[in-house]
């Protein structure tokens, strides 16, 4: 390929770049608006949500383009993978958008009594969507492949609040719509961690062109190998 | 051929000493007939080696692409093949190709009969061209002995049926070949190596003079001819290799850098000058 492809292979990566900074920026804060219930907070990462669509679009505007030209071995991988991950990223744009709404409708109404950790949930999805992204800027599939399986704490934590929003919500009427908002919550933050996932199966195929998609035994296996 | 490999003079430091990597096909691959197996193939003109102990098996009933920078010996390994090196005075070969398990450079085997069953295709189309299409087609088989008629207009139409040209010249078979465009005289020469019922076909770089149309015919000709045939294509364009071959060599300065299934080779390949070769950044 020309020097003039390469130019373009690396704006591609810089734009990728770019998106994933922004998201990681929407997700830290949207949580921050829900814990601080930071009313004006909420609404500004509400208008940020469009930057990151505009990301998508010209990722795979930008990668089609390259496609045309057939690039071939890891030329090939980095491009759909970049279509990939942008899409995953635009989805955690949408997720830190939900939870921002919901902590816009919370910060204008009392507390409840009873705490309901998602502040901790929160903190271990943020860094699941951190290590995901730094093991792409890194080209680390190593470290890829160790945060997959924490997806399954997320997961766990997301149930619990449920069960405990449930509990209280027959203990307290008045509290189902703020209830009803944090399971909202819990749900996006569960939503993230999957991206994050996503995100980290396509760097171990950027990396070693290993498809692990669908298939956490066989991460788990490899885990074990190293 | 049991011809030990000697040091040429003003090569000595340029070769490697240390023999080549084994050639490992992945395991699907390795249960499939070897059509060629090519062990320690070195080629020289005069003084000058221009292959350096080559060893791979080409399996049969598939497209093994040959990939790499001009020079490299792409061309030069196909025509070892078919011992076309034979017509070349300055042409020294040493290590061994056996075809379907035959030493083809056994001391009693003719060159002739091997390339009766090893057909080549040219880059340029060369059908005969004081011979019309149909004498094209069936010159193989009267060169061998072949006069009956019926015999040789049925081989001729089951040739060009089999090259997707019957149908454009069936009405003016006695038409003179070169009347043909530059890609229908390109599968009038495949109809031609096909019509004495060869079991391997060699080309060297097959639709490098046509135009995309034509491209695009003759690939769609290779995929459906090698249900029935082993086909080694020699190309530049790595493209075409990704969309034709099954399996794909990659050469460089004499030597066989990387084999293998054309997948790996292009979204995967384990040597770094493949990789540096099939994404533009070689050199």
């Amino acid at each position: 390929m020309t020097h003039h492809f390469d130019i373009e292979l690396n704006e591609l990566k810089q734009k990728l770049l770019a998106m994933a900074s922004h998201a990681e920026t929407a997700v830290n804060q949207a949580v921050e608006a829900l814990v601080q219930r930071d009313y004006g907070l909420a609404i500004r990462i509400k208008e940020n949500d469009k930057v990151l669509d505009q990301f998508e679009i010209e990722i795979d505007d930008l990668a089609i383009h390259l496609l045309a030209k057939a690039p071939l071995a890891s030329d090939l991988r980095l491009i759909t993978v970049a279509m990939k991950i942008s899409q995953n990223l635009e989805r955690v744009g949408d997720e830190a958008t939900k939870i921002a709404k919901r902590a816009r409708d919370l910060s204008q109404e009392p507390p409840l009594k009873n705490s309901i950790d998602l502040p901790a949930m929160a903190r271990l999805a943020v860094e699941l969507l951190k290590l995901s992204l730094d093991s792409f800027v890194n080209h680390d599939p190593a470290a890829a492949r160790a945060l997959i399986p924490r997806d399954k704490e997320v997961d766990s934590m997301n149930k619990q609040i449920h069960r405990e929003l449930a509990h209280l919500m027959i203990a307290d009427p008045e509290a189902i719509t703020r209830c009803l908002s944090l399971m909202i919550v819990s749900k996006s933050l569960e939503r993230i961690a999957d991206h994050a996932t996503n995100v980290a199966e396509e760097v171990v195929y950027l990396c070693e062109a290993q498809d692990i998609r669908h298939s956490a035994a066989a991460a788990a296996r490899a885990l074990s190998k190293e | 051929m049991t011809e030990s490999l000697k040091t040429q003079p003003g090569l000595q430091g340029a070769l490697d000493s240390s023999p080549p990597p084994p050639v490992v096909l992945s395991p699907n691959e390795s249960l499939r007939t070897a059509a060629f197996t090519v062990r320690e193939l070195s080629v020289f003109f005069d003084e000058r080696q221009v292959l350096n102990r080559i060893s791979l098996d080409i399996p049969a009933r598939a497209v093994t692409a040959i990939i790499g920078p001009s020079g490299c010996g792409k061309s030069t390994l196909l025509r070892a093949l078919n011992r076309m090196h034979d017509l070349v005075p300055a042409a020294r070969i040493q290590g061994e190709i056996k075809l379907f398990g035959q030493d083809i450079y056994g001391k009693d085997v003719e060159s002739v009969l091997v390339r009766r069953r090893v057909g080549m295709v040219f880059q340029k189309s060369n059908p005969f061209p004081t011979m019309s299409i149909a004498e094209n087609v069936t010159v193989g088989l009267r060169l061998n002995g072949v006069r009956n008629r019926s015999a040789l207009n049925e081989c001729a139409m089951q040739a060009l049926e089999m090259s997707a040209l019957w149908d454009e010249v069936k009405d003016r078979l006695d038409a003179p070949a070169l009347s043909l465009s530059g890609g229908q005289q390109q599968r009038l020469c495949i109809a031609r190596a096909l019509a004495v019922q060869p079991e391997v076909l060699l080309m060297d770089e097959p639709a490098s003079a046509l135009d995309p149309l034509a491209t695009a015919k003759i690939e769609d000709l290779i995929l459906q001819l090698k249900r029935d045939y082993t086909i080694v294509i020699v190309t530049h364009n790595m493209q075409q290799a990704a969309r034709m071959s099954d399996l794909t060599a990659f050469m460089y300065l004499g030597e066989l850098v990387e084999f293998g299934p054309t997948r790996d080779i292009f979204t995967n390949p384990k040597n770094k000058r493949t990789e540096d070769y099939v994404t533009g950044r070689f050199g």
